[in-house]
C-alpha cells in the first residue's frame, strides 16, 4: 500500500466587521424584515476592533501561535481574556485586517468588477506593498482607484454592492450581468471574498512551508460557494482561479462540494490522487464566506457578548508523495456516511469512526486526537447550540462504551485525553475536521502523537436535494520512515532475468 | 420555518388532539424552544406558528414516555448512544415544564 503525506498547511483569518453588518445573512435578513429592530441598533456597539480580534485566544490558536491544549487552561468564556503575546502574524498564517482584505478582493478580480476609491487605494497599496506575501505584480493590480462619485453612481444606479470600511464607503463590486442573478453584484462579491481568502491561504501555504508554487500539480477547492452563470449555476472553477493568482503555473484544478464535509472528502480525494501516482503535489484549499458573519449575532448581542463571528476563515493543505518524514494519510482507513447508513447520531458515528477503525484493526483509544467539528464554544454556547466538539467526543466515548472498549466511568478521561476544545470560527466547512491538521503534523514530526482522525460532517438537507446527512473521515499517522520502493522493473533487471533463465535452460540441456 | 408550516398543516388536517410531536434536539434549551413553538406558538414570532397555540402533546426522544412505547432493540440502536451523551435530566425537566404549561391534550 502506498501512501501520501501532509507536506504543509496554512490557516488564515480576515477580520471583517463592516461585512458583518452589511453582508452577514442574519443582518441582511433583519434589515428586510425588521429594519428598525433593537438588534440592528445595538449591533454596531458589539463589534470588535482588529486588535481585539487578534488578542482573542481561539484566533491565535487558529493561526498556530498557541496550541489547542492551551485553551483548556483558560476558563471559558475566552472573549473577555486577552492573549498577552498575541500577534497578527501566525506560525500557520495571519489575521488580515479588513482594509487590506478589500485590497486583496480588488487584486483577485480579473473582470474589472471591483472599484476602490482613490485615497483608500493609496492607503491600502502602501500596506500591501509592505506585506511580505503580496508581491509587486499583485499590488500593481490595485491600479490607482476611482472617484467616489463613480462608485456611488454604480451603487445607486447600477445595482453594485457597496464595500464599506470603518462605516465609510470605500468601493463597490459591480454586477457582471444585467439579468443573470448568478452574476449579480451580491453573488460576485461573495465569490470574490471566497477567492481572495483562498488565495491568502495558498500564499501562506507556500511561504510557511517552503514550497515552490511551480511544483504544485493540482488544486482541489472545497468551499461552500458556487460560481457560474444562469446556464451552469455552479460551473466552477474556484480552484483554478485561486491557483492562477497564487503562482501555481503548472497546476490545474477543480472544485469539490459537500457542505461542511467537503474538506474531509477533499482530503481523501487529494491523498488518493497522490497515492495513485496521478499527481505528485495536490493542494487542498478553501476560502471563507461573508454570509455566516454574525450568524449567531442576535444571541450574542442579547447576552452582552461581542460579535465573535467577525472573521472570515481560510486554510490550505499540501498533500505530496511519501517522503518518509511527514505524516501519512491513511487512505485505507477512511470513513464515509453511506446512503443506507441512516441519520441517527449513533449510525453516523459508527460509519465515520468505528467502521474505518475496524478496517484498520484499531480501537478508538488508538487515535490520539480526534479532529471533529472544532467550532469555538464561545460562539455556540451562548447561542444555545452547546459545545459542538465536546458533544462529538461524548458520542465517540459512548460508542466506545457500547463496544466494550471503554468503561462508562472512563468517558470523561477519554474525552480529556483524545479531545480538544474548539477554536475555529463558525464558517461551516472551516471548523470541520481540518483545523487540527497543522498541529497534528507538528506533533507527529516531534514524535508526541502517533495518530489523529479528521472527521467532517455536512448537512446536505440545507440544499433541499436530499434529506440525507453526510460525513467523511480519514486517519493521519506518524510516518514510520519507510518509503515504498518503486514497483516498476527496470530494463536492466529484465535483461538479467532473461539471461538467468537462458543460463538455467542451457544448463538443463547440457545435463540432458 | 418549513417545519413549523408542516406541523401546522398536519394539525389542521388530522386535528391537534391526534398529533404528537417527538423532539430530538440535543440541548435542553433548544428542545424546550421547539416544544414551546408547537404548544404555545413560536416565541420568536418569526414563523407560521407565531401566535398559533396548537397545544400539541410533545415529548423528547430520551423521555421515558417515548422510550417505553417503542421497541427496546430499535431504541438502543437509534438512541442508546445519545442517551449516554445528552443531559437527559435537564431535557426531561424542561419538557415537563412546557407540557404542564401549554399542552392542551
Amino acid at each position: 500500500m502506498s501512501y501520501s503525506v501532509i507536506k504543509g498547511s496554512s490557516y488564515v483569518l480576515v477580520h471583517a466587521p463592516d461585512m458583518v453588518l452589511h453582508n452577514g445573512t442574519t443582518q441582511t435578513t433583519e434589515m428586510i424584515l425588521n429594519p428598525n429592530s433593537e438588534y440592528l441598533k445595538e449591533l454596531p456597539k458589539s463589534l470588535r476592533t482588529f486588535e481585539q480580534a487578534v488578542n482573542y485566544l481561539p484566533n491565535q490558536v487558529y493561526i498556530g501561535n498557541h496550541k489547542p491544549e492551551e485553551l483548556k487552561k483558560v476558563a471559558q468564556p475566552w472573549y473577555d481574556k486577552d492573549v498577552a503575546d498575541a500577534k497578527r502574524e501566525g506560525k500557520f498564517g495571519e489575521i488580515m485586517p479588513q482594509d487590506e482584505f478589500i485590497g486583496l478582493i480588488k487584486i483577485s478580480d480579473v473582470f474589472d468588477l471591483v472599484n476602490l476609491e482613490k485615497e483608500f487605494t493609496a492607503s491600502v497599496k502602501a500596506k500591501l506593498t509592505a506585506h511580505p506575501l503580496i508581491k509587486d505584480e499583485l499590488v500593481a493590480r490595485l491600479k490607482d482607484g476611482d472617484d467616489i462619485a463613480d462608485i456611488e453612481h454604480a451603487i445607486n444606479d447600477q445595482h453594485a454592492e457597496a464595500l464599506m470600511h470603518d462605516g465609510k464607503l470605500v468601493g463597490c463590486v459591480k454586477r457582471a450581468h444585467d439579468v443573470d442573478v448568478n452574476l449579480n453584484a451580491h453573488v460576485m462579491f461573495e465569490n470574490l471574498v471566497t477567492k481572495a481568502s483562498g488565495i491568502l491561504a495558498a500564499l501562506h501555504l507556500c511561504a510557511k512551508n517552503n514550497i515552490n508554487p511551480e511544483d504544485v500539480d493540482y488544486v482541489l477547492e472545497c468551499s461552500e460557494e458556487a460560481c457560474g452563470d444562469m446556464n451552469q449555476r455552479g460551473g466552477g472553477n474556484f480552484a483554478k482561479a485561486v491557483a492562477e493568482l497564487s503562482g501555481f503555473v503548472n497546476a490545474s484544478g477543480s472544485d469539490v462540494r459537500g457542505f461542511c464535509a467537503a474538506p474531509a472528502h477533499t482530503l481523501i480525494s487529494a491523498s488518493s490522487l497522490v497515492a495513485a501516482g496521478t499527481f505528485k503535489n495536490v493542494v487542498v484549499v478553501s476560502g471563507g464566506c461573508t454570509a455566516k458573519l454574525g450568524m449567531n449575532g442576535k444571541d450574542h448581542v442579547k447576552k452582552g457578548i461581542p460579535i465573535l463571528e467577525d472573521v472570515i476563515g481560510g486554510f490550505a493543505v499540501l498533500i505530496s508523495e511519501n517522503d518518509g518524514v511527514n505524516p501519512i494519510m491513511r487512505n485505507d482507513i477512511v470513513g464515509k456516511h453511506n446512503v443506507g447508513t441512516g441519520s441517527s447520531p449513533q449510525a453516523v458515528i459508527q460509519s465515520l469512526v468505528t467502521e474505518p477503525l475496524d478496517r484498520g484493526s484499531l480501537k478508538i483509544t488508538d487515535i490520539d486526537k480526534y479532529s471533529v467539528e472544532m467550532q469555538n464554544p464561545d460562539v455556540t454556547k451562548p447561542a444555545g447550540a452547546g459545545n459542538v466538539p465536546e458533544a462529538n467526543y461524548k458520542m465517540i466515548a459512548a460508542i466506545g462504551v457500547k463496544r466494550g472498549e471503554l468503561e462508562k466511568t472512563d468517558m470523561v478521561s477519554f474525552m480529556e485525553k483524545h479531545g480538544m476544545e474548539g477554536w475555529a470560527p463558525t464558517q461551516g466547512h472551516i471548523p470541520s475536521g481540518v483545523p487540527y491538521i497543522g498541529f497534528a503534523r507538528q506533533e507527529m514530526l516531534e514524535g508526541n502523537i502517533n495518530r489523529a482522525m479528521v472527521v467532517g460532517k455536512g448537512s446536505l438537507f440545507l440544499g433541499r436535494m436530499t434529506n440525507l446527512f453526510d460525513g467523511a473521515s480519514i486517519v493521519i499517522e506518524k510516518n514510520p520512515g519507510k518509503v515504498e520502493e518503486s514497483k516498476g522493473v527496470s530494463e536492466e533487471e529484465v535483461r538479467n532475468l532473461v539471461a538467468e533463465t537462458m543460463r538455467d535452460f542451457a544448463s538443463h540441456l547440457l545435463k540432458d | 420555518m418549513e417545519n413549523q408550516r408542516r406541523v401546522k398543516e398536519l394539525a389542521e388536517k388530522y386535528g391537534a388532539e391526534n398529533c404528537i410531536v417527538i423532539i430530538g434536539g440535543s440541548e435542553a434549551d433548544s428542545a424546550a424552544l421547539a416544544a414551546e413553538t408547537v404548544t404555545a406558538g413560536d416565541p420568536t414570532y418569526a414563523g407560521p406558528l407565531a401566535g398559533v397555540p396548537l397545544g400539541l402533546r410533545v415529548y423528547h426522544a430520551v423521555e421515558s414516555e417515548f422510550k417505553e412505547s417503542v421497541d427496546a432493540d430499535v431504541y438502543d440502536e437509534q438512541v442508546g448512544m445519545m442517551e449516554m451523551v445528552l443531559d437527559v435530566d435537564a431535557i426531561v425537566e424542561k419538557m415537563r415544564e412546557i407540557r404542564e404549561q401549554y399542552t392542551q391534550f
